[in-house]
This record gives structure tokens, sequence and C-alpha cells, in this order.
């Protein structure tokens, strides 16, 4: 058993690549069996993923989910930034140039309109809870773009650290709200062409919720909605600490 | 198909440096915008490849795999997210990480309808 242990502990994103196997079988024969085909195999799989994620803050007591319990720190490697963000831009290959560059005004659009939408928001939820100071509000608005802007905002204008991960909490919540909603709502609010997706990317911003919630939904459609997508968080880290900060500080 | 695979990691790590200069350069200390830019070269060399005459099956295939990986890639992701802090920070996280999003599904309702019958 302990060279199983050891085996285990060496190969961590072999380890990985098989428990995620693993789980998208499941999704799969879920989906077959119990939705019959209605709600996709991935849609389950990556809320089984999410579900994993709770269960691993419970007995891993830490900040990084399930891939805090040793056996299973691969996960943890898989799900990370190198290999979200290289398999994202894979996705591209399958992309039209010509169709993004015909959306691409509609998409600047629409991510202008997303970071005042979530911004706004975010702000006016605070308020509402009782925040009365332009920093702390600030980060909060932030925090309701993505899980990124929060605290890259919070850090530049000095909120307190527990504002911050309150930040990041919320940009949790919204990533996991995206991904979990966007296959039930696509079909009613018309989310079903590549230039609706791009507009859509822009809008609802925090890039893996938007292409995991694609994904679920129509696995074509990702690379246009994270082309836009990817772009809001960096767009958020600009004007959230500067232009909106001096707004809400000017107005309070 | 390796060929496909460096035509990636060459796409991806100009994207990123480019959204890490661009960053810089703005004075905020994070990429902006690296995997968008690194997608549009990924495109744009596609496009010359196949003037070109260059672009093989055999390259796209090298690509397609790790396009395939996404959402595997994603499910792990889940997985290593703190959604236990997520769901038991308090009832601000929860109301500012959800009703922005409906607020935005809404907007985008009511713009695509729009824009479909002008």
């Amino acid at each position: 058993m302990s060279e199983l242990i050891q085996v285990i502990d060496s190969y961590g994103l072999i380890v990985a690549f098989l428990v995620v196997g693993i789980i998208m079988f499941l999704s799969d024969l879920i989906s077959k069996k119990v939705f019959r085909s209605k709600i996709p195999g991935s849609a389950i799989a990556i809320f089984l993923g999410l579900v994993l994620g709770y269960i691993g803050g419970i007995f891993g007591g830490g900040e990084k989910g399930l891939s805090d319990i040793p056996i299973f720190k691969g996960i943890g490697f898989m799900g990370g930034g190198m290999f979200r963000d290289f398999t994202i831009v894979a996705t591209a290959i399958s992309a039209s140039f010509l169709l993004i560059k015909r959306s691409g005004v509609a998409g600047m659009i629409s991510l202008l309109l997303g970071i005042i939408i979530f911004f706004t928001a975010g702000v006016a939820l605070g308020w509402i809870w009782g925040f009365r100071d332009a920093v702390t509000l600030t980060t909060i608005g932030a925090g309701a773009c993505t899980y990124i802007v929060g605290p890259v905002t919070g850090a530049a204008i000095g909120a307190s650290s527990d504002i911050i991960a309150l930040s990041i909490a919320i940009g949790v919540v919204k990533t996991i709200t995206v991904t979990v909603l966007t296959p039930f709502l696509a079909k009613r609010i018309g989310l079903n062409s590549e230039s609706a997706a791009m507009s859509y990317g822009g809008l609802m911003g925090t890039t893996s919720g938007v292409a995991a919630g694609l994904a679920a939904t129509d696995p074509k459609l990702v690379p246009y909605g994270a082309v836009t997508a990817t772009f809001y968080s960096g767009l958020g880290c600009l004007i959230c600490p500067s232009v909106f900060y001096l707004i809400l500080e000017y107005l309070l | 198909m390796i060929y496909g695979i460096a035509l990636l990691a060459f796409s991806f790590l100009v994207g990123q440096w480019i959204g890490t200069l661009l960053g810089h350069w703005i004075g905020i200390d994070s990429n902006l915008g690296g995997v968008g830019f690194a997608m549009i070269i990924l495109i744009l060399t596609k496009e010359v490849f196949q003037r070109k005459g260059w672009y093989k099956p055999e390259l796209e295939y090298g690509v397609d795999f790790w396009g395939k990986l996404y959402i595997p890639v994603v499910v792990a992701m889940a997985a290593s997210l703190n959604v236990k802090a997520a769901v038991t920070s308090g009832s601000l996280a929860i109301a500012a990480g959800i009703i922005p999003v409906v607020i935005g599904f809404f907007v985008f309702s009511y713009l695509n309808k729009s824009q479909k019958t002008s």
C-alpha cells in the first residue's frame, strides 16, 4: 500500500488525468441515464468538480479545494493557470478570423458595458450591506468583475486584507454562477451564434466561467467567448483602481 | 504533431509576452489580455500557413489535442477552486457574485434581441 501511495505521490499530474477521466466518464453516464442527454455531460462534470472542490475544502482545510489533499495535488496543477490558458488558446485553431474581425467592435463595446454593469452592481450591493468608504466599495465592485480584478484593485488602492479576501470570494462565486447558469439559460437569451458568444464573453468577463459555461453549452462557441472575455480582467484592472475609484471618491 | 504543439507554444508565449509588456507599459502589474493576443496570433499564423501550403492535418492534430483537453482542465480547475470559502464567506459574497450575473443575463438577452430585430 505504501508503494502505491509513493507512486501516486510522485506522479501527481498523471493521477489527475485518471481522476478527471473518471469524473468525465461518470458525468457522461449520469447525463445519458438520468437526464437523457438534456444536460450535457461536460456541465455535470464541471458541477461535480465544484462539489469536489467544496468537499476538498472541508477535508483539506486549504484554499485550493481538492488539490490541498496530498494525493490529489496534481489536480491543482492540471487545473492551474498554465494548462488553462494553453488549452483555451488551442481552442482558437477552430475559430474563424473573419468572424472575430466582424464582431470585434461589438465585442469591445460589450467589454466596457460588462465592466460598468458588474462594478456598479457590486458597489450598490456593498452600499446596501453598509460599507461607505470609497476604497472598500471600489474593491467590492472590482471583485464583482473577476477574482483577479478584485485583489489587483484592492492592493492598488490600499484595501484591507479581509476586504481583498471578500473580493476574491465574490469573483469566485461569479465564476461559479456563470459556469452553472450559462448552459441552462443559453437558449432563452439567444446565445447560439459565434458573434453572440463574443458579446457574451465581453459582457460576463470571467474567462474561466464563460469558457466553461460555453463548453457545456456548445463547445464550438468557446474560442469566441474566450477571445473577448480574456481582455475583461486586464481592462478591469486598468479602470477599476483608476477611473472608477476616482469617480467613487468624488461622489462620496 | 509536435510542429502543431510548437506552433501553439510559440503563439502562446508571444501572446503572453505582449500582454505582460502592455501591462507594464500601462503601469498595472498584470497581464493585459495575453490569452487573447495568443489566440489572435494562432489564428493569423494558421491563415498564413494555409496560404503558403504549409498547413498539414498532422499540424492541426497537435493543436486540437490541447483544445480538446480544455473541458477536463476546467473540471480540474473547478475542483481546485476555493469553493468552501466562496460559499461560506458571508451573504455579501454570495449576493455580489450572483445578482450582477443575473443582471448581466438580462442585459445580454435585451441587447441580443434588439440587435436581431434591427
